[in-house]
């Protein structure tokens, strides 16, 4: 009974987690990015500088008729955003938010973060192709490109951090965690973040979606929920690059003073920083085009990455 | 059976994988004979809930998997390889083998399917059905898949047919067990590997690549 009761706590704490942080960065987008702009951005919904804003459009979303085209594979078209969508949550039940405060500690957390991580591509290669439309063949053939390049150094990012706590799970890495790591990890920080928003398809690297172009890529023929699904799997994934770079590389709950009491709040604090330099990269940067995408992840970002794994090794052999 | 073949099939578990290498583990062998394995193991009619799961997912990866080779359209199979490839992680999940289980899913789902898609939509991704999809090598076809199909099962029971796996035993698939045995007992095989999967990734340069050479010597 006592085992039920904390699987429903923890599974309720997910939900919720996967339901309302997606939200507040989607918002925290709107508003930051209005006010680069010199902009307001929303300010009616909800009355307080538009908090409800992504409310009232969710509530648009699913007043929309679901259009699925005549010429597309509808079974393949339906399930996409359900499989684009559905890993980034597995991904948020192995994160650590504080010292003990964590759904499921699994043994190898890291390499089932990123193992499912990549899961989510497919989604979007089905809704690319389902949709038979050239501007979304076109955009999921750009999106499995990029996530080929980009795999390659956000793993190895990642390797060599195990390497240095000498463990792959999450929760480990947090306790063998020390500031230093701010230091000699800082190239494997700075590859993996980039590489995770390219994984996500964030701007400067959404030329899968790439609006000026393509219409807007592998969504082209999305609308209603199954488009909003789509948009929240962006959000989700940036709450997961965000939250895993927090775990790995910033100390995830570790704070300046009350790492123990306060650990939770220092994770999402983290977090949040993090999603603000997403959203200031997608105002500051232009879209990078084809070829310097892939020229950054196999000429810039895989040799800093293999470099860090030597000097991780060597630095852990030195000490043990 | 005769006593040579029995104590051959009875050593082969030590050395054909590492599940074998950790003590803990309770491999019982033709070489202890029937009778020991029957005392031990548990019958099978004493069905528990993780034989079930077993049985259930290996139903759903053996569909997936059909219907893979029957698709009559190239993506759709690509897709269904996707359900079969996740249902293998599942077996190895019920197994305790979580690394291995995230392993085929980083690898397989995450990189080879992702390849596999790419390269189809490069080529050649209707929609629907594709009537030129069978060669006129199907026969040949049946008749290899069915000899490969008879060999591992063939070479499967003949090497653990006893094989018993008490799933109760903590940590015998985490990374550590794992990596110690890939690191130790097969780290012959593991750099072995390694040069094949280099002397691939040099020949397909080698392949894709021929016009830097013609260029060179113009």
């Amino acid at each position: 009974m006592n085992d039920a009761v904390m699987i429903g706590i923890k599974v309720v704490g997910v939900l919720a987690a996967f339901l309302t942080l997606p939200l507040l960065v989607g918002q925290l987008e709107h508003k930051a990015m209005a006010h680069m702009q010199g902009r307001l951005g929303p300010m009616y919904a909800g009355g307080f500088h538009g908090w409800a804003q992504l409310v009232a459009d969710g509530v648009k979303f699913v007043q929309k008729e679901a259009v699925i085209p005549t010429a597309a594979d509808a079974n393949v078209f339906r399930l996409a955003p359900a499989v684009a969508l559905l890993p980034y949550l597995l991904v948020l039940v192995v994160i650590p938010l504080g010292p003990g405060t964590v759904a499921e500690a699994l043994d190898a957390g890291l390499f089932f973060a990123l193992a499912v991580t990549g899961v989510g591509v497919v989604g979007m290669l089905m809704a690319a192709w389902a949709s038979a439309n050239k501007y979304s063949l076109l955009g999921g053939l750009r999106g499995a490109a990029q996530l080929l390049a980009y795999e390659l150094p956000f793993v190895l990012a990642a390797a060599s951090v195990a390497m240095a706590a000498g463990t792959l799970s999450l929760v480990g890495i947090v306790e063998a965690w020390t500031p230093w790591w701010l230091l000699w990890q800082a190239p494997a920080m700075v590859i993996f973040f980039v590489a995770g928003m390219a994984e996500i398809r964030r701007p400067p690297f959404d030329m899968p979606l790439a609006d000026s172009e393509l219409v807007f890529g592998y969504l082209t023929e999305y609308g209603g929920l199954r488009f909003a699904f789509m948009l929240l799997a962006e959000y989700v994934g940036i709450v997961v690059v965000c939250a895993l770079t927090t775990v790995l590389f910033l100390g995830g709950w570790r704070g300046p003073f009350l790492s123990e009491d306060l650990g939770p709040l220092w994770t999402v604090l983290k977090i949040f920083a993090l999603s603000f330099l997403v959203i200031w990269a997608r105002v500051a940067y232009p879209r990078l085009r084809e070829d310097q995408l892939q020229r950054l992840a196999w000429q810039g970002l895989v040799p800093i990455a293999l470099g860090q794994l030597v000097l991780t090794g060597v630095v852990v052999s030195v000490n043990s | 059976m005769d006593p040579d073949r029995a104590t051959t099939s009875g050593a082969r578990p030590e050395r054909c994988g590492w599940l074998s290498v950790r003590t803990t583990l309770s491999m019982r062998t033709a070489a202890e004979g029937p009778a020991d394995e029957l005392a031990d193991a548990p019958s099978y009619l004493n069905v528990t809930g993780s034989e079930l799961v077993f049985v259930l997912i290996g139903v759903i990866t053996l569909g997936a998997a059909l219907l893979c080779v029957t698709s009559r359209n190239v993506v759709r199979a690509a897709l269904w390889l996707v359900v079969t490839l996740g249902g293998l992680a599942g077996l190895y999940l019920v197994l305790t083998a979580e690394l291995v289980a995230i392993v085929q899913i980083l690898i397989y789902v995450g990189a080879v399917v992702v390849l596999l898609l790419f390269g189809l939509m490069v080529t050649r991704a209707p929609i629907g059905r594709q009537p030129d999809l069978n060669t006129t090598n199907r026969p040949v076809a049946i008749v290899v898949a069915v000899a490969a199909f008879g060999l591992l099962v063939a070479a499967l029971i003949d090497a653990f047919r006893f094989a018993y796996l008490d799933l109760h035993i903590a940590g015998q698939g985490s990374p550590e067990t794992i990596g110690s045995a890939l690191f130790g007992s097969w780290v012959l095989a593991f750099e072995v590997l390694s040069v094949l999967l280099l002397a691939a990734l040099i020949g397909a340069i080698a392949v894709t690549r021929r016009d830097v050479g013609a260029q060179g010597r113009r």
